[in-house]
């Protein structure tokens, strides 16, 4: 039932309708329709770009729950990255791997491997061979016969579920695979290095030849093909696995079961996918 | 025996900074912008009266320092020909991703605000010919009329946009400060505080540069300083960098008394890295000595001569504070590696992109646009009209 049907006394709404005047024929008409258009563009823009911050958590919640992904042997792939730091020799032979696949700049990093040098009076000494082969070849400082332990520990991207880095680039160009591989869009990226600034592990950096944002991959243009990173193929002592942590059969699901397994920074909740063993309180 | 460990940085750090001296200086700029604004609303929204003599030619130089806030982010980026790539595929969850818009809004703000503030001069002065009146007639947006109806709508805006613009400063540079507060992964930056200190070193540096301008420009002009106007400014000034320095001093003190994860690395960062930029110049030369003088400056009994001089060497000095808080803020977070076992040193450049001269250069600017701009618009007029 229309207003116009109601008895009694015509109200507003019938006084407008019988009203000769057309559409915008007044000053006032023409306000309230401007301020009508100017309140349903900001509400519609404010909700467009509302979208998208719910899509960008489906997405997190898919690569999480490995939904959607590329489906293979009846599962979506979620890659995975565990790092045995027990077997680590520090030869140095996956940075220069890394280093000759990727065309990192000379003193810039994607993968590093760090010493650590526990002596009897308490002291830790850590370090990293940035130079030549990258190989520890000399011995640390302080007489050898002082140490109670040491230990290399391998670095990398650790391709986190919550990726502070990608949160915070302001174009999009770090982005997450379906497969859970964080990687940087060199034609997007404006070099704002905002993304280095909010990596808390120091794997990010402006890379000098593009002039870009840049980090591990995880060897991506190797991984899609179903090859492995090119520091997991040249590991001499096993120290790296990589594979997918959604196959139960997988190598690295395997060890994943039946390993103590930390991961760097935990507190900041950034959820790594790139895994330890054998880790100590020291590493960070 | 607990074990300690020794000094290591990690190898991607032993480059340098990633945001140097450019960076240092966009949210000086930016914190100059808010700050002068925040003086135009004193008087244009808040009734103070005193600040007439103030009010256009801090607008003024709200616009000028504003008009250059983003160069130093174009001679930063490393890839400066997408910079639109900001504001043409924004990614929202970034909080620098806001920039482009926030930044668009309030240079427009400012702009429409001064061209109502002006309208009476200029539509006066773009009547009859030449080149000079041609360029007020731009300026008049083809407009060369001006009733009493006019007028009182434009005053009407003015009032409305001074209201705006003061949310709006706000939220220009206590988002400059979250830029630096929302990153968890530095424990010198990732603090709530960080945009309310952002934005009180904001305030405080707009109007010490403002009272410097001031007494430069009344010299340069031969007029006299009007005493209640820099009295007031001086009173203003010592309110917010006492809010300043407390917010800035309880950051610290917060860190100490927790003594969390980082704090014996944030400890050296304080008395070693930063001794002389945080501790002398930020903390004592920079705080204490303005703190004094602009207490004696602004009490009623000190003789107009001397509050001119107290006031133009405490703004001096507090420009400095700011500039000093700027720095440890922007450099000294990224002097502490991420491994939390050593320091990155910075060793600025002088020449190159982003080196010392060009920043100097671009700190320029804004100096010479102003200069520009009080030539063009009678920025010293009082305005007649109440709000």
């Amino acid at each position: 039932m229309s207003c116009c049907d109601k008895k009694g006394p015509k109200d507003a709404c019938c006084e407008t309708q019988t009203q000769p005047k057309g559409f915008m024929d007044t000053a006032e008409s023409r306000r309230e329709f401007i301020w009508d258009a100017v309140k349903n563009f900001t509400f519609g823009a404010m909700t467009l770009t509302a979208i998208p911050l719910f899509i960008e958590k489906a997405d997190a919640e898919e690569v999480h729950t490995g939904k959607d992904g590329k489906e293979v042997k009846g599962h979506t792939v979620l890659f995975g990255y565990l790092v045995d730091t027990t077997k680590c020799i520090g030869c140095g032979g996956c940075m220069l791997a890394c280093k000759k696949e990727n065309d990192v700049p000379d003193g810039q990093f994607r993968t590093w491997v760090e010493r650590y040098v526990y002596y009897k009076d308490g002291s830790v000494h850590v370090d990293v061979n940035t130079k030549g082969t990258f190989a520890f070849t000399e011995l640390p400082p302080l007489d050898a016969k002082e140490v109670d332990k040491a230990f290399f520990v391998p670095k990398l991207c650790n391709h986190c579920v919550d990726t502070p880095c990608i949160q915070v680039c302001p174009v999009g160009a770090s982005y997450k695979t379906k497969e859970g591989v964080v990687l940087v869009d060199y034609e997007q990226c404006i070099g704002c290095a905002y993304c280095v600034q909010a990596c808390p592990f120091g794997t990010r950096f402006i890379n000098t030849k593009t002039q870009t944002a840049d980090k591990c991959t995880w060897c991506y243009h190797r991984i899609e093909h179903g090859e492995k990173p090119a520091c997991v193929d040249v590991c001499p002592t096993g120290t790296r696995t990589f594979g997918d942590i959604n196959d139960p059969e997988s190598e690295i699901s395997k060890a994943l079961a039946t390993n103590r397994i930390d991961v760097l920074k935990s507190y900041l909740g950034t959820r790594p996918k790139t895994r330890y063993i054998g880790l100590t309180a020291e590493v960070v | 025996m607990m074990p300690h460990a020794g000094e290591f940085i990690f190898p991607n750090d032993m480059n340098g900074v990633a945001w140097t001296v450019m960076i240092v200086l966009y949210p000086y700029i930016t914190g100059l912008v808010a700050g002068a604004f925040v003086v135009a609303a004193l008087y244009h929204v808040f009734g103070r009266k005193e600040l007439a003599p103030v009010a256009r030619f801090a607008l003024a130089m709200s616009f000028s320092f504003c008009a250059f806030a983003t160069l130093p982010l174009l001679l930063h980026l490393h890839q400066p020909q997408r910079a639109f790539f900001i504001m043409f595929m924004p990614n929202f969850t970034s909080a620098m991703a806001g920039f482009g818009f926030i930044y668009s809004f309030y240079l427009t703000l400012l702009a429409v605000e001064i061209l109502l503030v002006f309208r009476s001069d200029i539509v006066e002065m773009a009547q009859g010919k030449g080149v000079r009146s041609l360029l007020y007639k731009v300026l008049s947006l083809g407009v060369l009329r001006e009733t009493a109806k006019s007028k009182q709508i434009d005053a009407k805006w003015i009032h409305a946009l001074s209201i705006v613009g003061i949310p709006g400063a706000c939220i220009l540079h206590g988002y400059v400060g979250f830029i630096f507060g929302g990153i968890k992964a530095n424990p010198w930056w990732s603090t709530a505080l960080m945009p309310v200190i952002f934005l009180s070193s904001a305030i405080v540096s707009g109007i010490a540069m403002l009272i410097v301008l001031y007494v430069l420009f009344s010299k340069l002009r031969g007029v006299r300083v009007d005493d209640e106007c820099l009295r007031s400014m001086m009173k203003t000034l010592w309110l917010f960098l006492i809010l300043a320095v407390t917010l800035e001093s309880l950051e610290l003190l917060n860190m100490a008394y927790e003594e969390g994860a980082e704090w014996h690395m944030l400890s050296r960062l304080v008395t070693e890295k930063l001794r002389f930029s945080f501790l002398y110049v930020q903390l004592i030369i920079g705080s204490s000595i303005p703190f004094v003088l602009l207490l004696i400056g602004w009490m009623k009994k000190t003789s107009p001569r001397i509050r001119v001089t107290l006031g133009t060497i405490s703004g001096l000095l507090v420009l400095v504070q700011v500039l000093a808080m700027r720095f440890n803020v922007v450099i000294g977070g990224q002097m502490l590696s991420k491994s939390f076992r050593g320091f990155v040193d910075y060793i600025p450049e002088w020449q190159g992109r982003e080196g010392i001269l060009v920043a100097m250069g671009v700190f320029t600017l804004p100096f010479i646009l102003l200069a520009a701009v009080s030539q063009i618009l009678p920025v010293w007029k009082i305005d007649a009209h109440d709000h």
